[in-house]
C-alpha cells in the first residue's frame, strides 16, 4: 500500500470508529486546531517569512484572525448547526415529523494551495471537522515551507482521524485515485478539471475554488481617491497572489492618468518609495511564476513600477496603462503585481467586456451611483460582487464564498462550510395510524380517489403563516382585553 | 463562443447554441417571463393528459389514474409552488450584519446560471424529467431536455407538444440515444442535471469535469426496508406493498429488500400477500393498475435475478407482455443473485436478521442508499438507526412519501448521488446564489487598520473587530423585550394604582 492509501485508509477507520459524531469530539477538536495556531504562530509567521516574504503581522491579520474567527463560529454554532432542521408542513403531513439532519459524510480530502496556504487549507478543514468528518489534508507543496509547519497538526489533532499528506503532483495523483466522500481544491481551473474527472470515478462530490480575471470597473462618478486606495489594497497585498485581487481596471480614458496618480500615491503610501525594501511588500512564491508574471508585461505599456530582480523573486508595484484585450496580460489570470488599465468608453462596453469573458471569482464596482452598482450586478455574473471595496467579502461568514463557471463551484465559510461537508438528510417519520386517509392511492385507481388525491396535494396551506397569524390574533384580543380593563379604570 | 459555421453544426450542437444564444438575449431573467412559461408547463400538463397517459400506457402499462397519482399531480403541485413563490425566491436574501458591515448592503442575489441539461430517465418520465425543468425555469435559466429514449411513447410526445407550450429556444427537446447524448455531453453547459444509474452517471460527471460543470445526480441503489418486531405489521406491509409494487417496483426509491426477524417472516409474507390481492387482485396480469416491465431487456435482467432464490409469493410471468407478478422471496441469502443489484422491479426479497444491530451492520456494509424506510412503533430506534445509518432520506412507517414533500431536499449521498431539488430547492439548485457586498466610498478612517504598514497597534484593533462577535439578532431581540416589560410594567401600573 502506498503512504496516501494508508492515510486515506487509516483515516475511514477512525471515521468508521464513530468517534467524530458527538458535538464534544469535535469542538474539542476545533479547539485543539486554535490551540496549534496559537502555540505555533511563530513557526507558521516565519515558515511565511520564507514562502511569500510576509511579516508575522500581516500572516496574523490575513490568515490567522480570518482562520480563528471561523474556528470561534463554529464552536459557538455547532450545536444550532448539526440540530435537526424542521421544515415546513403540508396537509398531508401535518401529523408527522418533518425535518433535515445534518449529517457527516465520510472521509475528505483538503487539496490547499500555496498563496494563503494556513487560510485555504485549514479553512475546509474547520468545516470538515464541524460536520464530523474525517480528513486528508494535502497542502500545496510550492508554500513549502508552510507544509513543513503543517505536518505538526498530529500533534494537536486527532492524528488518525485527520492526516496530513504532503508531496507533490505524484502524491496528489495517488490520493485522486482514493475513493472520498467530498474533494474540496482550492486552485487553478486546469488542475480543477482533473480534480474533477479524478472524483467523478467514484461519484464524489466536488468544491473547487479556483480563480479567474476579476473584474475592477471604476466608474467616472465616485470618489476616485478613496477607490483608488482601496484597489492598491486589494491588488498589491500577497504581491498580487490573492485568487480575489482585482486582476484588471476597466475605466474611461478621461480618468486613467488620475487613477495611474492616486495609485501611485497609494503605492507610495502603503510601500514607501522603495517597496523592494520594505517588510510589509511581499514576493513571488517562486521563479516560474517569476517568469510567468515578467513575460505577461512584455507588450504593454508600464505607467507605474515596472521594476525587478529575479533573484529575489521581487516585482514592484506596476500599473499598465492603455492596455489592449489581445495583449499578454489580458490573457491569463495575472496573479501578480501588475495592474492593466483597460479603457472602455462607458459602463454598457464595460459589461460587454466583462461578459464576453469567464464568469470571475469576484467583480469590483467602484461607484457613488446605485443606478450603476444595480444595472452591474444585474448584467453580469461572478462568484462574489463587492462595490466600493476590495477582498473584504471573503471575512464575511453569513455570506457564501465561492465561484460560478470556471471560478468553480461549491462555496463556504461559516455555517456554509458545516453545510458544504454535510449531507443534508431528508427525515420524514410518520406513525402506524390514520391508514384511511392513505386509501386514495392505493390501487385501483378510482376517480373518486383521485379527486381526493387532488385536493390533498394541489391544497397549498402554508401552516407556518396560518401559525403566525394566530399569534398575532392571540397577542391583539390580548392587548384588547388589557386596555380595555385599564381604560374602564 | 462558437466557432462552427452553424449548418457543420449536428443536431445536438444547433439546440445547445440556440439555447444559449436565447439566454443571452436575456428574455428569461424577468420573473413575468419565467411565469408565463410555468403557466404554459402547467396548461400543458393539464390539456394533454389524454397523449400524457397513452404514452405511459405504452411505455409502461400504467393505468389512466396512476397517471395523475403518479406523475402530473406532483407536476402541477411543484408548478403551483413556483409560480406562487419565485418573488420570494429569486428577491435578494438580507444575511445578518456585524460590526464591520453595520453600515453596508449585504445579501446574496440568486441568479440564473445559464443553459442547463436535465437527462431525464425512463420509469416516471414525466416526473423526473420535468420535475427538474420547473426548477430550471423559474431560476431564470435555458433548458435543453433530453428524455429518454427507453420511454420512447412519452418522449415522442415530450418532443411533440412541449415546443407548442414552451418557449422553443429557450426549452428545446432533444430525443434520441447514446450517440446523441454523447454528443450533447460534448457541448458545454453551465449545469446538468443527470437521473438514472450510477455506471452512466459516472461518464456524464467526467464529462462535466471537461467544462467544470456541476452535476445534480439523482442515482439509485438498494433501498432497505427494516421491519422491526415491535409494530403494526397489517398496516406496514400495506404500505410496503404500494411502495414496492408501484410502476412494478421501478421506482428509484421503492423499497428494495426487507430485514426482518425470522419470527416475523411467514406474518410479513401473509400480510403483504393479502395487499397483492387487494391492490392488483387475484390475477394482476388482468388487472389495469399492474404496470409492465419497460422492456425485455429488463425483464431477462429481472428473471435472471430470481435464480438462488425460494419464491414465497408470485413469481408468474410472460416474455410476451413483459409481464412479472408481484413476487415475494424468502430466505434470501445476502450473497443472492437479487442481492447484487438494485431490483427495480417487482421482486421483494426478504433476508432475515436477528437484531435492528445486524439490520445497521447489514445496511452500513453497503453503499449509502437513496432511501431507507424503517417501520416500527418505536421511537429510539428510530431515532437510532438514523443516528447510525446514512442514505439520501428517511421515512419511518411509509415509503415513497417524502419525495412529495417539496419543503424536504430529494437527493441521494454517496453512490446514489449528489446534489438535490424539489420546491426551493430546485430554484436553488440550478441558481448561482451570489455573494453581494454594497459598501461606501466613505468612512475611509476604519480602513486604516488594514493598509500597510503592517503595526501591532493596528492589528490589534483589527483582532477586535474581527473576533468579537456581536449578534445583532439577539441584541435586537433583547431590546424588543425589555420595551414589551416596561409596556406590562405600565399597563400593571395603572391596573393596581386604581
Amino acid at each position: 500500500m502506498s503512504r496516501e492509501q494508508q492515510a486515506v485508509q487509516q483515516a475511514r477507520k477512525a471515521f468508521l470508529t464513530g468517534r467524530s459524531k458527538p458535538l464534544d469530539y469535535r469542538i474539542k477538536q476545533l479547539q485543539n486546531l486554535k490551540q496549534f495556531i496559537k502555540e505555533k504562530t511563530t513557526d507558521i509567521a516565519n515558515a511565511m517569512r520564507k514562502d511569500l516574504h510576509k511579516t508575522a503581522n500581516a500572516t496574523q491579520l490575513f490568515e490567522i484572525l480570518g482562520l480563528e474567527g471561523e474556528i470561534n463560529l463554529a464552536v459557538s454554532k455547532l450545536a444550532e448547526w448539526a440540530a435537526p432542521r424542521p421544515v415546513n408542513k403540508n396537509l398531508l403531513t401535518i401529523a408527522d415529523d418533518v425535518y433535515i439532519q445534518p449529517e457527516p459524510l465520510g472521509v475528505v480530502l483538503i487539496i490547499g494551495a500555496w498563496n494563503y496556504p494556513i487560510a485555504v487549507t485549514l479553512q475546509p478543514l474547520v468545516g470538515a471537522i464541524a460536520a464530523g468528518n474525517a480528513a486528508v489534508v494535502k497542502p500545496s507543496e510550492v508554500s513549502s515551507h508552510t507544509a513543513k509547519v503543517l505536518e505538526l497538526l498530529p500533534l494537536y489533532l486527532d492524528p488518525e482521524m485527520y492526516q496530513v499528506v504532503t508531496g507533490g503532483v505524484p502524491e496528489t495523483q495517488e490520493l485522486l485515485r482514493q475513493r472520498f466522500d467530498h474533494i474540496f481544491y482550492t486552485g487553478s481551473s486546469a488542475v480543477g478539471k482533473l480534480v474533477m474527472e479524478a472524483a467523478a470515478h467514484h461519484l464524489t462530490p466536488v468544491t473547487l475554488e479556483l480563480g479567474g480575471k476579476s473584474p475592477c470597473y471604476i466608474d467616472k462618478n465616485c470618489d476616485i481617491r478613496i477607490a483608488c486606495r482601496r484597489i492598491t489594497w486589494g491588488k498589491y497585498m500577497n504581491c498580487g497572489q490573492t485568487c480575489i485581487a482585482p486582476d484588471y481596471i476597466l475605466c474611461e480614458s478621461s480618468i486613467q492618468d488620475k487613477v495611474i496618480n492616486e495609485i501611485q500615491k497609494c503605492i507610495q503610501e502603503f510601500y514607501t518609495n522603495d517597496p523592494k525594501s520594505f517588510a510589509d511588500y511581499g514576493r513571488i512564491i517562486n521563479q516560474r511564476h517569476f517568469k510567468r508574471i515578467m513575460a505577461l508585461t512584455e507588450d504593454s505599456t508600464v505607467a507605474i513600477g515596472g521594476d525587478s530582480d529575479e533573484s529575489e523573486f521581487y516585482i514592484a508595484p506596476t500599473v499598465l496603462r492603455d492596455v489592449t484585450p489581445g495583449s499578454k496580460v489580458m490573457q491569463e489570470e495575472i496573479f501578480g503585481p501588475i495592474l492593466p488599465i483597460v479603457i472602455v468608453n462607458d459602463l454598457k462596453e464595460a459589461i460587454q467586456f466583462i461578459n464576453e469573458r469567464e464568469k470571475p471569482l469576484a467583480l469590483y464596482v467602484f461607484s457613488s451611483s446605485k443606478k450603476v452598482i444595480k444595472q452591474m450586478i444585474s448584467e453580469t455574473s461572478s462568484g462574489a460582487l463587492v462595490a466600493n471595496d476590495c477582498l473584504v467579502h471573503f471575512t464575511i461568514s453569513d455570506l457564501p464564498f465561492g465561484g460560478v463557471g470556471n471560478s468553480g463551484t461549491g462555496r463556504y465559510h461559516g455555517k456554509y462550510s458545516f453545510d458544504q461537508l454535510s449531507h443534508l438528510r431528508s427525515c420524514l417519520i410518520k406513525k402506524l395510524n390514520m391508514e384511511g386517509v392513505n386509501q386514495m392511492r392505493y390501487p385501483p385507481h378510482t376517480t373518486e380517489k383521485l379527486r381526493w388525491a387532488r385536493v390533498l396535494l394541489l391544497k397549498q396551506v402554508n401552516l407556518a403563516r396560518w401559525r403566525q397569524v394566530a399569534q398575532v390574533a392571540t397577542l391583539a384580543a390580548l392587548t384588547v382585553f388589557v386596555v380595555q380593563r385599564f381604560l374602564r379604570r | 463562443m462558437n466557432d462552427f459555421p452553424f449548418h457543420s453544426m449536428s443536431r445536438e450542437q444547433k439546440a445547445v447554441d440556440r439555447a444559449r444564444k436565447a439566454f443571452l438575449t436575456g428574455r428569461s431573467k424577468s420573473l413575468e417571463y419565467r411565469i408565463t412559461q410555468l403557466k404554459n408547463l402547467l396548461r400543458f400538463v393539464r390539456e394533454r393528459q389524454n397523449e400524457i397517459a397513452e404514452g405511459l400506457k405504452k411505455d409502461l402499462g400504467r393505468s389512466e389514474g396512476g397517471t395523475p397519482l403518479y406523475e402530473t399531480l406532483g407536476l402541477e403541485s411543484e408548478i403551483n409552488l413556483a409560480v406562487k413563490y419565485l418573488k420570494e425566491w429569486a428577491a435578494p436574501r438580507p444575511v445578518s450584519k456585524s460590526m464591520m458591515t453595520i453600515s453596508d448592503q449585504v445579501y446574496i442575489q440568486p441568479e440564473p446560471l445559464g443553459v442547463v441539461l436535465v437527462i431525464g430517465a425512463w420509469n416516471y418520465p414525466w416526473a423526473v424529467t420535468i420535475g427538474p425543468l420547473i426548477g430550471a425555469i423559474a431560476a431564470g435559466n435555458a433548458a435543453v431536455i433530453k428524455p429518454s429514449e427507453v420511454s420512447s411513447h412519452t418522449s415522442k410526445v415530450m418532443e411533440d407538444l412541449l415546443p407548442l407550450y414552451l418557449d422553443k429556444e429557450l426549452y428545446p427537446v432533444v430525443t434520441g440515444g447514446v450517440t446523441e447524448t454523447q454528443e450533447l455531453l460534448k457541448q458545454r453547459f453551465d449545469h446538468i442535471f443527470y437521473t438514472g444509474n450510477g455506471t452512466v452517471a459516472k461518464i456524464i460527471m467526467e464529462a462535466a469535469a471537461k467544462h467544470l460543470t456541476p452535476t445534480t445526480l439523482e442515482l439509485g441503489g438498494k433501498s432497505p426496508c427494516y421491519i422491526d418486531n415491535n409494530c403494526d405489521l397489517a398496516i406496514a406491509c400495506r404500505r410496503i406493498a404500494w411502495g414496492k409494487y408501484s410502476n412494478c417496483g421501478q421506482t428509484c426509491i421503492a423499497p428494495d429488500y426487507i430485514l426482518c426477524d425470522p419470527s416475523m417472516q411467514d406474518r410479513v409474507i401473509e400480510e403483504i400477500k393479502k395487499n397483492i390481492k387487494d391492490f392488483y387482485t387475484e390475477d394482476p396480469k388482468k388487472c389495469m393498475d399492474y404496470g409492465r416491465i419497460i422492456n425485455q431487456r429488463h425483464f431477462k435482467r429481472l428473471m435472471a435475478l430470481l435464480e438462488g432464490s425460494t419464491i414465497a409469493v408470485g413469481g408468474e410471468n410472460d416474455e410476451s407482455e413483459c409481464y412479472i407478478g408481484p413476487t415475494v422471496l424468502r430466505d434470501v441469502k445476502p450473497d443472492a443473485k437479487v442481492m447484487q443489484e438494485e431490483i427495480f422491479g417487482p421482486l421483494l426479497p426478504i433476508l432475515t436478521v436477528s437484531s435492528a444491530d445486524e439490520a445497521i451492520k447489514f445496511i452500513n456494509q453497503r453503499e449509502k442508499p437513496l432511501a431507507l424506510y424503517i417501520f416500527t412503533s418505536d421511537n429510539k430506534l428510530i431515532k437510532r438507526m438514523i443516528a447510525e445509518t446514512s442514505s439520501g432520506g428517511v421515512v419511518a412507517n411509509d415509503c415513497l412519501m417524502h419525495f412529495s414533500v417539496s419543503s424536504l431536499p430529494f437527493g441521494g449521498v454517496g453512490n446514489s448521488g449528489m446534489g438535490h431539488y424539489h420546491g426551493k430547492y430546485g430554484f436553488d439548485n440550478l441558481s448561482h446564489l451570489r455573494g453581494c457586498l454594497i459598501k461606501q466610498l466613505k468612512m475611509e478612517g476604519v480602513n486604516k487598520m488594514r493598509y500597510p504598514p503592517h503595526t501591532a497597534d493596528k492589528l490589534g484593533w483589527a483582532r477586535f473587530f474581527i473576533l468579537k462577535h456581536v449578534d445583532f439578532g439577539s441584541l435586537g431581540r433583547m431590546v424588543l423585550l425589555a420595551l414589551m416589560a416596561v409596556f406590562v410594567a405600565v399597563i400593571l401600573q395603572g391596573y393596581f394604582t386604581d
